[in-house]
């Protein structure tokens, strides 16, 4: 039985294999419509959370499929002091497959070493977030039509944002990527990110100014600066706004980048800019929804 | 010059660098045994300058030499059977360690389920780097 904790869990191989079945998917729909009838997936989501827990479910009726779970810890038996060991055990007995987003990190992990069917982590604290790096794996392979031989820029959040630890995280097995991480002082990636980019010899810069990176970049990824993740309330007000991608930015890019962004958006992209054909981050909400269709297809053994 | 009889079954630690002798021994857990224990601080060592050894009487195989080798894994372990030395083991970095750290990240799943058993992996054996199995924050304990 295999689980999905981080994205190096899939060889680059079996990520093509998924990214083969999601553009499938997005082709001819109808063909997997009825292909979970009979199965139940089980949304377990300690922490509040809507566009990645609807499309889990989406994904799931998509399928034919059903739904049960919980949407916060507060209406699950967390609030009566049951372990994420426990609580995994019964939902075994009532679920055939489980999405668990959980504040703490390392809970899908723990969830996943006692639990009698496959577990995706959907998000644990600001550790990994896999099913939103499969998004944008996806997003780029079928709007760039590679995963490697690139720039990308990636912007904001990047001490915190758990979508950016899993996405360099993937994007560091392909070829020739650059990565430019563009933050504040404050937000600058984990240490041990940057360990991992030195030891494997991979190409990367830190920067501060985005206008300045900007004419360089295939991709940008932006991230929100989120306060769920500072303990100072401070820091947060003083950070939230520090970058904001205008369409006088937009300028200076180049007439192919795509600006992806894991959503919600607060500040960080101007609304000016949905309407810039470069912008995707909504058509990346659609590719979410078909990579959780591939990933549930292949977890339950379906294809 | 300090003399400390033989030992006739149990081991040797040698050339522990001087000063880490007690931190060892609480770490290996010698002050539960029911055994003789000697500690030398400070003896002379051609190599080192000053060292520190432990002598133990008691079974090696009861011991757990995995915080040895991250404490330190050049020292030196003689096992030592009739009073003789019969075997000299070499300390390896463990590849997994559990129970022997504890995480600090308060994100950790293990700041809020206390009965999770804390484990660590070697992220990077040159910089003797071990990470939380299931956060991957660094080891921050020191011994």
């Amino acid at each position: 039985m295999r689980h999905l904790m981080n994205p190096m869990d899939f060889s680059v191989e079996e990520l093509d294999k998924l990214f083969d079945l999601a553009a499938d998917i997005e082709k001819d729909p109808k063909k997997y419509a009825h292909m979970c009838e009979g199965k139940k997936l089980a949304t377990c989501f300690y922490e509040p959370s809507t566009r990645t827990r609807l499309s889990f479910e989406s994904a799931m009726i998509n399928l034919g499929g059903s739904v049960i779970g919980f949407s916060d810890a507060g209406s699950s038996s967390a609030a009566k002091g049951e372990s994420v060991s426990d609580t995994i055990r019964v939902i075994s007995c009532f679920a055939d497959i489980c999405a668990m987003r959980h504040p703490k990190e390392g809970a899908p992990m723990v969830a996943a070493s006692r639990s009698g069917i496959p577990v995706i982590n959907a998000g644990d604290g600001g550790h990994q977030h896999p099913t939103q790096t499969l998004t944008d794996l996806l997003t780029i392979r079928s709007l760039k039509g590679r995963l490697d031989n690139f720039t990308i820029g990636i912007c904001g959040d990047l001490k915190f944002g758990r979508t950016v630890h899993s996405l360099v995280n993937a994007l560091a097995r392909y070829d020739k990527v650059h990565f430019v991480f563009i933050s504040p002082e404050e937000l600058r990636i984990p240490s041990y990110l940057r360990e991992m980019l030195w030891d494997k010899a991979l190409s990367f810069e830190e920067v501060i100014r985005l206008e300045d990176v900007m004419p360089r970049l295939d991709l940008l990824y932006m991230t929100r600066v989120q306060r769920e993740r500072f303990f100072n309330e401070e820091d947060y007000v003083r950070l939230k706004d520090f970058y904001v991608l205008t369409k006088e930015k937009m300028e200076r890019a180049r007439e192919d980048m795509l600006v992806l962004h894991p959503l919600p958006r607060v500040n960080e992209i101007s609304v000016e800019v949905d309407d810039d054909p470069r912008a995707v981050y909504f058509k990346q909400v659609q590719y979410g929804v078909y990579v959780r269709m591939a990933l549930i297809l292949t977890l339950l053994e379906l294809v | 010059m300090l003399n400390v009889g033989k030992i006739e079954e149990g081991f040797v630690l040698d050339h522990i660098p001087a000063g880490k002798s007690m931190s060892i021994y609480y770490h290996l857990g010698l002050d539960k045994l029911d055994c003789t224990v000697a500690i030398i601080k400070n003896a002379r060592s051609e190599v080192m300058g000053k060292k520190d050894i432990i002598k133990v009487e008691c079974d090696i195989n009861t011991l757990n030499l995995d915080v040895l080798a991250v404490i330190d894994h050049t020292i030196t372990v003689n096992v030592i059977k009739d009073g003789e030395i019969v075997e000299k083991r070499v300390l390896e970095l463990p590849l997994e360690l559990k129970g022997i750290m504890k995480c600090r990240n308060p994100r950790c799943i293990t700041s809020i389920e206390q009965e999770l058993p804390h484990i660590f992996y070697l992220s990077d054996p040159g910089r003797e780097l071990y990470r939380c199995r299931y956060c991957d924050e660094k080891n921050s304990e020191r011994f």
